[in-house]
């Protein structure tokens, strides 16, 4: 099975985000850049079916850091076969929309089985990448999935619900699947494995054509008001129950 | 164009998510400052009484038996149908697993800009305005869609549901795009495994510190936890102690957790506690030492006893609910 | 008279197969060793797989003279020991498998009394790499290693906020980048007095007591990343070497003419395992820097504490590197401190359990043992009547003081040697 997983960058939400000087976007200099979560996941389980099933995995990004190599090695030492990464003068912060439009150009050529992603990212102002590049590629797309079963001609995922409820589904190939967790824990990379890597991999560096332009664009930016100290409820205990349950019902977690 | 708001419901086992009145309320709300109306479409099958139950200006309920079950695929083309004909304002989707599914899809087979994330959602001089939720909840970004009409994705218990419950009128249609030759296929639901407690997985999450006192006492917290549908944390003195399973620890050498609601109750704030719950959205926090260093990270925290509270708060959960 | 005692000829030398006196067989026969027991009985492939790794040799040599067992901590809490392992090993239990290669703590007591120098600090690590390669990493310990390499610490911080502490120093902190001159000493902080509470207020007393003392010094601040020395004890050393090169660029960025060391961990780390990468340099621990400085900083240190103190060795700066007195020196110094040893001191100290990867394993070491190591110790103070168990490693305090808890010995004070320093300071509140 020909797998490909597409992977971004995500600011490193450790560090404090600042706002930019114009207040529509953050002061990406003084970021440092992590691999999106939901991606390692994805591509955990690529390399899981890849263990199943036989074939290759390989990993595709857009480079907008210009660090994506770090995190491309890091896939490479966790069992994916090749490396790719779009290439050009993009915006570090383009959206899913440009994103999704570079890499289903770099994907096509692959004649891949299966397109794995990451369900979501902490970016995603625009939507998730996954269906776009699903309705892109013109192929069927479910996302939010816990588990990969190959079969021939097909793959039988489970999709899960709130309250862990999950769904099976077949979906016939080639597809894409938004991947919530993989069904193992992703693998450590040794950074003893990575290094040696970096120094012998090579990875295939693709043109991306153009600077896609986004259909929704963000007027200002700004933080909620801030934490840091907890704001204190005085009262009786009945009381700050009441507080508490109230706070719980606006977060849609206590149904009335 | 049409200055509908066209909003997706959400229905899962025969019911409706809560969510589907939230984003009715403030639809009609948006329709009724645009002129518009807010139509709810329902994909189902034999799903009439959950139409109905709506509080949307009207709903489109789409009756076939390949919708009986969500299908993302199926759900998609229907979706891309009805927007094609109606021509919406806004389509209003929930930021959830099936939302999520089908939002950014639309986006690229309609044409709309998209907007995912969104917990505020208004109209400026007759210009969509939409607040996303990014970066973890660590920044918030008002966009606006290039064009006048657009996509949104809402998130949970954004809005009022209160404003959605009057029941509309329903319009039952025949699917208005094919269902044949579906790609995806639907195969069953599978239920949770009972007493397989992931607490990495919770939404919400009662967690209990050394504050809890003794063994006798872990009752009163998993009586609140099962009132609110979820299970017990702790940090590590309760599972050290053997109070709670060790897969319920929190922190360094426990699990680390997300939720989108922590209650801290009698837990101190150890750097190696914080390390495994830092990262949820709301923290509360009730200790009887106001200095804990828990009230560092809190959003929201109380001095009171936890014995107290515990059962107060159980008791009022469950006249709640 | 018994059956058959009659038969013993003791001119012969005979021996009875059976004696039977009483009723019972008092030959010995079933109890003896007729032949030679030799090592081909076993499968020694286990061994060999580890024996055969670079810095795994020496433990083929055990003879099995048990003095290790004697000495290790974690068989004071549980079941271990350098001839354990080996025994072990020659049945044909498999070592990278097993939760027996996580648990030692590389405290360096058994190798301090082996004959045959069976080396756990280079077995340890060498086994632990290829389980690390091969995946099966407990999952505490590869969060401390992802942490590690994406924040350049174990507490999963950000590197941005390396600095952070200064601003609760209460006496100025020179940062290099921001003195631009040539210093005496450069202090690497650390890790843990960086971003852990407990760890700050150590550092916090350190600034202190430098700038009351003048030392000409310099931190590297945000360009400080940690040492990585534990991490590749416990089985990374590809994450050691990515840190020491970072590490040994920003050092040499600097003029300064020797670095002072908070923690025993990184002193060691600076001091042995850098300059196999071409980093010699003169390094002090801060308790022997501090005792350099002991003439000048006696007579301001006015406010008697009156407390029974109790020392706890770092296994790093004791065994490790033979530094026993200037911890004992600098608190003997402060007044109305009356030092009371432990059993289990200097070259025989107890380990707190943090080292060799330790520190980062706590639920791993606790579910194979009775109690942690660091618990034991507490106890062991609480025993000899200590008010305050006093350390200079900054993962002791968080460890001893959690300890202390979980023990129910809420009343023993845990102090860095630097808190106790600043309290008896002059002009301290
Ligand atoms: C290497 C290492 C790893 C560790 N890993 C973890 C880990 O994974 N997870 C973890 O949690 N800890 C971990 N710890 C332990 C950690 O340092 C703390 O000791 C622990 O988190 C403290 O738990 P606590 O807050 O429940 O207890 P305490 O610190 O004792 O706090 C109890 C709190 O309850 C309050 N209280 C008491 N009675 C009441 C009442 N009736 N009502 C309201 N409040 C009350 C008190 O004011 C106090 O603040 C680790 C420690 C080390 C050294
Ligand atoms: S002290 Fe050395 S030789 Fe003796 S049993 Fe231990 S490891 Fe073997
Ligand atoms: S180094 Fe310490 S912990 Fe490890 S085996 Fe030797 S004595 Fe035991």
């Amino acid at each position: 099975m020909i797998l490909a997983v597409a992977i971004k960058q995500v600011p490193n939400l450790t560090d404090d985000l600042e706002i930019s000087a114009d207040g529509t976007g953050l002061d990406y200099d003084a970021l440092t850049y992590v691999l999106n979560e939901f991606d390692e996941q994805a591509l955990e389980e690529a390399v899981l079916v890849k263990e199943a099933a036989g074939g290759s995995v390989t990993v595709v990004g857009i480079d907008t850091t210009g660090e994506l190599d770090g995190a491309l090695h890091t896939a490479l030492a966790k069992g994916a076969d090749r490396a790719m990464k779009v290439t050009g003068d993009f915006d570090r912060d383009l959206g899913s929309e440009g994103q999704a439009q570079l890499l289903a150009e770099a994907i096509r050529p692959l004649a891949a089985d299966l397109l794995l992603t990451g369900v979501q990212a902490a970016d995603d102002r625009d939507g998730q990448i996954g269906p776009r590049l699903a309705a892109l590629l013109g192929w069927p797309y479910v996302g939010v999935v816990t588990h990969v079963t190959p079969e021939p001609g097909c793959v039988r995922v489970h999709k899960e619900y709130a309250g862990g409820l999950l769904a099976e589904f077949v979906v016939t190939l080639p597809a894409v699947i938004g991947v919530q967790a993989s069904h193992q824990p992703p693998r450590y990379a040794p950074v003893s494995k990575i290094r040696q890597i970096a120094k012998t991999a090579q990875i295939e560096s693709v043109a991306g054509q153009g600077t896609p332009a986004s259909s929704s664009s963000v007027r200002r930016m700004f933080k909620p008001e801030a934490a840091g100290q907890a704001e204190m409820w005085a009262g009786e205990p009945e009381e700050v129950a009441g507080k508490i349950a109230t706070l719980l019902t606006a977060k849609g977690l206590l149904k009335l | 164009m049409s200055n509908d708001i066209l909003i997706l419901a959400e229905h899962l086992n025969g019911k409706l998510a809560d969510i589907t009145n939230e984003m009715a309320g403030q639809a009609r709300q948006l329709a009724g400052a645009l002129g518009g109306q807010a139509v709810a479409v329902l994909l189902g099958s034999g799903a009439q009484a959950l139409a109905e139950s709506i509080g949307s200006d009207r709903v489109l309920y789409i009756d076939d038996p390949a919708l009986a079950e969500f299908n993302p695929e199926a759900y998609a083309r229907v979706l891309a149908a009805v927007v094609a004909q109606r021509q919406p304002r806004v389509v209003m989707l929930a930021n959830s697993s099936v939302g999520m599914d089908l939002a950014a899809g639309l986006a690229v087979t309609t044409g709309l800009p998209l907007i995912a994330y969104v917990n505020a959602l208004s109209a400026e001089d007759g210009r969509i305005v939409a607040t996303s939720q990014i970066y973890g909840g660590k920044i918030l970004a008002e966009a606006v869609p290039a064009g006048e009409a657009c996509l949104v994705t809402c998130l949970a218990g954004a809005f009022r549901p209160e404003a959605g419950r009057a029941a509309a009128a329903v319009e039952r249609i025949a699917s208005p795009a094919p269902l044949d030759g579906l790609k995806v296929q639907f195969v069953r639901l599978i239920e949770p495994e009972a007493g397989d407690v992931d607490i990495t997985q919770q939404a919400l999450l009662v967690s209990i510190g050394r504050g809890i006192g003794g063994a006798e006492n872990i009752e009163l917290a998993q009586e609140l936890a099962e009132a609110l549908g979820t299970v017990v944390s702790a940090s590590r003195p309760v599972t050290d102690a053997g109070w709670l399973p060790k897969t319920r620890q929190v922190g360094k050498s426990g699990l680390t957790v997300k939720p989108k609601v922590y209650l801290a109750f009698g837990i101190s704030g150890a750097p190696e506690h914080l390390e495994g719950m830092r990262g949820a959205e709301l923290i509360v926090a009730v200790n009887t030492d106001p200095k804990a260093p828990i009230f560092d990270v809190a959003h929201y925290g109380a001095t009171c006893d936890i014995l107290d509270l515990l059962p107060a708060l159980t008791e009022r959960v469950k006249s709640d609910t | 008279m018994a059956v058959g005692l009659d038969k013993v000829k003791p001119e012969a030398i005979t021996e009875e197969r059976q004696l039977i006196v009483d009723g019972m067989d008092i030959s010995g026969h079933w109890n003896r060793m007729f032949e030679q027991r030799v090592i081909w009985d076993y499968d020694t492939s286990q061994l060999d797989r580890v024996t055969d790794l670079p810095g795994g040799e020496s433990l083929a040599w055990c003879y099995g003279c048990a003095k290790c067992t004697g000495v290790c901590p974690v068989d004071i809490v549980g079941d271990y020991s350098p001839r354990k392992i080996h025994r072990k090993t020659q049945m044909g239990i498999d070592l990278f498998e097993s939760p027996d290669l996580w648990l030692c703590t590389t405290c360096r007591n058994c190798l301090r009394v082996c004959p045959k120098e069976v080396d756990m600090i280079q077995i340890m690590p060498a086994v632990r790499e290829q389980a690390v390669l091969a995946g099966s990493v407990p999952a505490e310990l590869q969060k401390a290693f992802e942490d590690t390499a994406k924040h350049g610490n174990p507490l999963g911080q950000p590197q941005r906020k390396r600095a952070d502490w200064i601003k609760k120093a209460g006496a100025p902190v020179p940062v290099l980048k921001d003195v631009k001159r040539p210093v005496d000493l450069l202090w690497y902080v650390g890790s843990y007095p960086s971003y852990h509470p407990r760890g700050i207020d150590a550092a916090a007393a350190a600034a202190r007591i430098f700038h009351a003392l003048g030392v000409d010094y310099g931190i590297l601040g945000i360009e400080e990343k940690d040492d990585g020395d534990s991490q590749r004890l416990a089985g990374e050393k590809g994450l050691f070497e990515m840190l020491a090169e970072a590490n040994i660029a920003a050092f040499e960025k600097y003029t300064w003419n020797r670095m002072v060391v908070t923690g025993p961990h990184e002193f060691n780390a600076f001091k042995n395992e850098y300059p196999k990468l071409g980093f010699v340099r003169p390094i002090v621990h801060y308790t022997r820097l501090l005792v350099e400085y002991l003439d000048r900083l006696r007579p301001m240190l006015t406010k008697p504490l009156n407390l029974k103190v109790t020392f706890h060795d770092p296994c790093y700066l004791g065994r490790h590197n033979g530094e026993y007195d200037a911890p004992r020196q600098l608190l003997r110094a402060i007044p109305g401190v009356e030092l009371v040893e432990m059993g289990r001191c200097r070259e025989n100290g107890y380990c707190c359990g943090g080292g060799g990867g330790g520190m980062w394993l706590d639920s791993f070491t606790k579910a194979h043992t009775t109690m942690r190591l660091s618990e034991r110790r507490v106890r062991e103070a609480v025993e000899y009547g200590a008010d305050v168990l006093a350390v200079c490693c900054p993962f002791e305090v968080s460890r001893f003081e959690d300890a202390a808890k979980s023990t129910g010995h809420d009343r023993l004070i845990v102090r860095d040697i630097l808190e106790l320093l600043d309290q008896a300071l002059e002009g301290q509140p």
